[in-house]
């Protein structure tokens, strides 16, 4: 018996994994003893589009399957049981970069076919929900906060704490949201898990209805993630058939229904609320809290509002007891999380790691170190809230508070991997762009202070910043930190301040000598042609702007007024050949 | 029904599904534009009598998020994500060669109405920076080269 599943989330089909699908499904046509399925992210994005063949119970595990792949795999390892040992990506059930994982949230993510139900209550699906209907409610929450679990969305609250706000908000009606509106740059955690885990998250949701009282959920997801949308419908549709959702669930008086609210591309939705001003049909501008929304959320009703990461994490609490859980990770943060591994690394993807792991374990160990072997510099986590980590503090332990020691915050999970060619305050500047761009414009200093910090990066990387500039930053970070009423505008300066903070030497070489060390911003380099040139026209062809001229085996020439420092050139020569 | 060239029977048919639901503005501006591409003035002040507001309400909403456009889209519409990832991984090489190629900038459409460009804050596929979407197929690994070649087959495909 052979089993194959491809892996289908958004960056394996972004890689091609429907055409391997297609063609493994023309391959297979007629042969009953060889199956196929489709199943979520396996988290080694690196090595998309994957497939998993399973040969009368042995594993073997293949990367970078492309049509012609699959074809290969079919005829030598599939009929003539050979295996491809190339494409291989591991032969047995554990991955090499899996051994310093602890997989709770993504469990079943590249596991199962995330669009049958059957094959997650097969896994132990629903036992959660099932055991919390069994217990009070009290005891659900105690459980829950026993667990020590906390705010996977980026705050780190207690959530058996925010679930008891809720519960003891005495109203005829209540609601549960999941906020599933992931804007951070270069995070993809919770995209994954509603890709490839849907049900974990509905789980969650109904444990959190039947804790705080409330029959009635909303799932607020990013309309930029349409198979998010569509696997999360299918998975509500097949529980509404199962009578999982809906009436006298698992024959209990407790009833739930969920719907999807699909966002419209406002980075400010992810504050909660905001979220539910959108869901109300508004602008997503954040209010003044208190009110909290346990006491007074979506439409005035008391509202528990959790990540996509939280809500998945809870079903397995409640199967395996708050002691499972809590014994995993540090004193103050608990279990696992989860982070998008992305930018300058071997093998960015997604990885489910124990809370208190040192940075370098995760960035070195996991994640393989940095691409072409260069030199580590930073790694910036938490996204537009978050910060860089320089390469001294790589011992750092990855929990709630020694990540915030640094400056930085666990935030909702993104890392990005910044290497030599990484220039600190070209990371700072674009950040502030973000949220620049993203700001709401409700609190003034939010409006125009970033506004401002945004001006003074921009004159600092064209060469025209003055000494006086790295004050005025600090200065004006602090102002926004203060001023503004939520957490984007009280978060947007830290890419700033951090940066400053372990990168001064970068700013004054940017101010003082007109320099960038890192050779990104543009007004501060020149590109040019050394003798190192063998005349092989690469980077006359790469050259969108046709500055670069010069014969077969002559010495090329950048003409510099047509130069416009884009950098494909840099890029394409494979002799050195080019500085900048 | 008929206005100003503006066919509105799906329109109709949108706001009688939606009308009675609760928060049924962004939804039924975002079914809206599925169907007409983008939210036409008329389009809005029509969805403003309907739901009982007015439409400076409407048009305030509807410009707080970045998914509604107010003007007619090209045929393909090319995303260009701005990530964290994509930025560090050289994104504004491709920029340059858009400029070069399409001779638009993000935000605009071409002439021909083939392509417009968008830049966009995270497409969620950082492992295969830099990433474009042309509607909804996804391109990554980019460069100038690849770009070119890429632009070219959308191109032959529409016989220009």
């Amino acid at each position: 018996m052979v089993k194959i599943k491809v892996g289908t989330a958004t960056c394996g089909n972004a890689a091609g994994a429907q055409k391997t699908l297609e063609k493994l499904e023309t391959l297979i046509q007629g042969q009953s003893d060889i199956s196929l399925s489709q199943t979520g992210c396996i988290g080694l994005c690196y090595r998309e589009p994957i497939i998993e063949l399973e040969i009368n119970g042995t594993k073997f595990l293949y990367g970078d399957v492309d049509e012609t792949n699959a074809e290969k795999i079919y005829k030598t390892h599939i009929k003539d049981n050979k295996p491809i040992t190339e494409l291989l990506i591991n032969q047995s059930n554990q991955h090499y970069s899996f051994e310093k994982q602890n997989r709770i949230v993504l469990k079943n993510a590249g596991v199962i076919n995330p669009e049958i139900i059957e094959e997650y209550i097969a896994v132990g699906g629903y036992e959660g929900l099932k055991k919390a209907l069994q217990i009070t409610k009290e005891e659900v929450i105690a459980t829950v906060k026993d667990s020590g679990l906390r705010g996977r969305g980026g705050a780190g609250f207690s959530t058996g704490m925010k679930w008891e706000f809720a519960k003891n908000s005495v109203n005829d009606k209540k609601y549960v949201i999941c906020n599933a509106d992931e804007g951070d740059p270069g995070a993809f955690m919770d995209r994954s898990v509603l890709e490839g885990d849907p049900h974990s998250v509905i789980e969650g949701m109904m444990i959190c209805g039947y804790a705080i009282g409330a029959n009635e959920g909303y799932i607020y997801c990013r309309a930029e993630y349409p198979l998010a949308i569509a696997r999360l419908k299918n998975a509500i549709a097949q529980a509404e058939k199962k009578g999982i959702v809906g009436k006298n669930i698992f024959g209990s008086t407790f009833c739930f229904d969920i719907h999807i609210k699909e966002g419209a591309g406002a980075f400010v939705c992810g504050e909660e609320t905001a979220l539910m001003g959108s869901i109300e049909g508004k602008r997503g501008m954040p209010r003044l809290r208190p009110p909290f929304p346990a006491v007074s959320g979506l439409w005035a009703k008391p509202t528990n509002i959790n990540n996509v990461e939280t809500l998945a994490s809870v079903g397995w609490i409640l199967s395996n007891g708050a002691c499972a859980y809590n014994k995993i990770g540090t004193e103050k943060s608990k279990g696992t999380k989860v982070f998008a591994l992305a930018g300058k690394i071997k093998n960015g993807g997604l990885v489910e790691v124990e809370m208190g792991i040192p940075l370098k374990e995760v960035i070195f160990g996991i994640g393989g170190g940095i691409k072409n072997d260069k030199k580590f510099k930073a790694v910036q986590m938490g996204g537009p809230s978050g910060g860089c980590i320089p390469a001294s503090l790589i011992d750092t332990p990855v929990d709630y508070e020694s990540i915030t020691a640094t400056g930085a915050i666990v935030g909702s999970g993104g890392m990005v991997v910044l290497d030599e060619d990484s220039c600190m305050v070209d990371v700072a500047r674009y950040f502030v762009n973000f949220t620049q761009t993203e700001s709401c414009g409700k609190c003034t200093f939010c409006r125009i202070g970033t506004k401002r910090m945004l001006e003074i990066l921009t004159r600092i990387t064209e060469g025209k910043g003055v000494e006086e500039d790295i004050d005025s930053l600090i200065d004006l970070a602090n102002k926004v930190k203060d001023s503004s009423l939520c957490g984007l505008g009280q978060t947007a300066p830290n890419p700033i301040l951090t940066t400053i903070k372990y990168f001064k030497d970068e700013y004054i070489a940017h101010i003082r000598d007109k320099k960038c060390p890192a050779g990104v911003c543009k007004e501060l380099i020149t590109f040019n042609i050394t003798d190192a040139c063998i005349g092989c026209t690469a980077c006359k062809k790469a050259c969108p702007t046709k500055a670069i001229s010069g014969e077969v085996k002559k010495l090329h020439v950048i003409d510099q007024s047509l130069c416009v420092k884009c950098g494909a050139c840099y890029n394409t020569c494979k002799f050195k050949a080019i500085t900048k | 029904m008929q206005k100003k060239g503006i066919d509105l029977t799906v329109l109709n048919q949108l706001i009688g599904e939606y009308k009675d639901n609760k928060g049924a503005l962004i939804p039924l501006l975002q079914k809206a534009q599925e169907h007409y591409g983008y939210l036409p003035e008329l389009v809005m002040s029509e969805v403003a009598k309907a739901l009982n507001m007015s439409s400076a309400d409407v048009y305030g909403v509807a410009t707080f998020y970045k998914q509604f456009r107010f003007n007619p889209m090209g045929k393909y519409v090319i995303k260009v994500c701005h990530g964290t990832a994509c930025h560090v991984a050289g994104v504004n090489i491709l920029d340059t060669m858009f400029d070069q190629v399409l001779k638009i900038k993000a935000g605009e459409t071409t002439e021909d109405g083939l392509f417009t460009i968008l830049s966009v804050a995270c497409l969620g596929c950082c492992s295969l920076a830099p990433v474009i979407m042309i509607n909804d197929e996804t391109y990554g690994h980019l460069n100038t080269d690849k770009l070119v070649k890429i632009i070219d087959s959308y191109r032959a495909k529409e016989g220009k």
